[in-house]
């Protein structure tokens, strides 16, 4: 097998992933539309390029991706376990002793999401939809803040062990109730609940996914299987909270803004 | 001549195709080097700035704060090497050739198509684009491992891959009823926020019944799906009808399909390790 052998396999596999949505297209266009297929030399092409560059994608991701969140999460929980005599330590892990890794999550959930293409362009239509109520750039901010503190909390949870189930139907409760609230900026909610899917990329996804994974192996007492994953629910969710509150904090400001030149004029 | 025409066609709203224009613009302006290999210079650069970000934050920790070598540096730069290139090649490919077929069928029938057969696109599309996107592909791959080494499915490979097969199969297929969902929503003019806490409500109910192995995972496979493939063609599919129905806000409808993408994988794949516990088998 070696090489050439997990390569083939690789593209066979992504073949399989990648057929259904071209067939689902073409039969839609020749069979329900009754449309000529537009450039047909071009979009075989375009199938052989997304077919080398999931496979290569898979091998990178397999080879680097993983490993690098998983080493990351082995080395910043390395300090502790060495700290001292383990005697206690695995009867009751002390959350303090990881604040690295939270930081780390943080940082990592930080950088990835202010960058993401999608999400900029998400920021500029609704500064263009909101009459410049919402800028870009806070838009942004706002959603990376709530991916990085969402990460991090997800991070501590592994830590604790605590339910994930509990941190998620809260982060809900709190979604509902900022949605109640949110009857001055109605406009802003579907994108608000959008966001929160957007911000979670490719490159992102196998990252923070092995930063759990490898935190819930090396913590004593946890399991990969029980409280590895979750990271990417807490970057899901906390976005929508944190762009329904920025919504909340502009409308605010703005209306402060517009009764104070009412009394002042 | 192509790219010209597309521009015209193409509605300007959908996620990162922006970028996609402006690389189209700077291309133009070198016109000496051969377009094909130019093009994909642009896509290695784009997802050379999608991956610095994390490796800027990695190297920053390694350096200034645990100061240890990282282990097999050169496997791993390889493996992003492979990264950078495989997705430029995919991202070429998709804007080349899915893309702009996708974002056309999905505006005609956006545009007049019949709204059995519009529906049938959605519940297609949903399906297609989710079995196709890597990150799915990666995290599935990576449960069903875990699965195994938790001793929670058998250690054969078989088996390890006809899970990680069947999750991302309950995920296409929640995908495909969510958009069938959301698109109705669109048509019927139904406020977004009462499907979305209903969502919740249901989410939290199962996950009181569902094992405890699969909440991880089912909450997880929510953010993952939504990514590469699927955004760019579900938001074409909103936005396309949301402009095209009389009295519909693009702002208010166009944008909310992939929230429900979002949730209903959570529901299915909670169901799913429901149905899997009480047949004792997979």
């Amino acid at each position: 097998m070696g090489f050439i052998g997990s390569f083939a396999a690789t593209v066979w596999a992504t073949t399989l992933a990648v057929l259904p949505i071209v067939a689902i297209l073409v039969l839609f266009q020749v069979a329900v539309l009754r449309r000529k297929l537009p450039n047909l030399r071009r979009i075989a092409v375009g199938f052989v390029y997304v077919l080398l560059g999931l496979t290569l994608f898979l091998i990178g991701l397999q080879d680097a991706l993983f490993p690098l969140g998983e080493t990351m999460a082995r080395q910043l929980t390395a300090t502790v376990g060495s700290s001292g005599p383990n005697a206690a330590a695995e009867a009751a892990v002390d959350w303090t002793d990881y604040v690295l890794v939270y930081a780390f999550a943080a940082a990592i959930g930080f950088a990835t999401t202010v960058a993401e293409p999608s999400l900029i362009a998400v920021a500029l239509k609704a500064q263009e939809v909101s009459a410049g109520k919402i800028s870009a750039w806070g838009l942004r901010i706002a959603v990376a803040i709530g991916v990085a503190f969402g990460v991090a909390l997800g991070c501590f949870r592994i830590v604790t062990g605590t339910p994930l189930p509990w941190y998620i139907v809260a982060a809900y409760l709190v979604v509902v109730a900022q949605t109640i609230g949110a009857a001055r900026f109605r406009s802003i909610v579907p994108l608000a609940y959008d966001s929160g899917g957007v911000t979670t990329s490719t490159v992102t996804v196998p990252v923070v996914a092995a930063l759990g994974l490898g935190l819930a192996a090396s913590v004593p007492g946890r399991s990969p299987l029980f409280d590895g994953f979750g990271l990417i629910a807490f970057a899901s969710v906390f976005p929508i909270m944190s762009v329904l509150a920025y919504a909340a904090a502009a409308s605010w400001l703005g209306r402060r803004r517009a009764s104070r030149s009412d009394t002042g004029a | 001549m192509f790219r010209r025409k597309r521009a015209l066609t193409t509605v300007p709203v959908s996620a990162g195709r922006s970028k996609a224009r402006l690389q189209g613009g700077f291309l133009r302006l070198r016109g000496y080097l051969p377009r094909p290999l130019l093009a994909l210079g642009q896509r290695v650069l784009g997802a050379l700035r999608d991956l610095a970000p994390v490796i800027a934050v990695v190297a920053f920790f390694q350096i200034v704060v645990l100061q240890q070598p990282f282990p097999n540096l050169a496997d791993i730069v390889g493996g992003l090497i492979c990264v950078v290139l495989g997705l430029a090649l995919f991202i070429q490919g998709l804007e080349s050739g899915l893309f702009p077929l996708g974002e056309a069928v999905a505006h005609a029938f956006a545009r007049k198509g019949s709204a059995t057969a519009l529906l049938a696109f959605a519940f297609c599309l949903g399906f297609g684009t989710t079995l196709a996107e890597p990150a799915l592909i990666a995290v599935a791959a990576e449960a069903a491992t875990v699965a195994a080494e938790a001793g929670a499915i058998a250690a054969d490979e078989a088996v390890r891959e006809s899970y990680a097969f069947n999750l991302r199969i309950v995920v296409a297929a929640s995908v495909s009823f969510a958009l069938l969902l959301g698109v109705l929503r669109i048509i019927k003019g139904w406020p977004i926020h009462r499907l979305i806490i209903g969502g919740y409500a249901v989410v939290t109910a199962l996950t009181l019944f569902a094992p405890d192995e699969i909440v991880g995972v089912a909450y997880d496979l929510g953010g993952v799906t939504t990514s590469t493939i699927t955004v760019p063609l579900v938001t074409a599919l909103g936005v396309g009808l949301a402009t095209s129905i009389k009295g519909r806000d693009p702002m208010l409808d166009g944008f909310g399909l992939i929230a429900f993408a979002c949730l209903m994988p959570m529901i299915f794949v909670l169901g799913y390790g429901m149905a899997v516990a009480q047949v004792g088998s997979l």
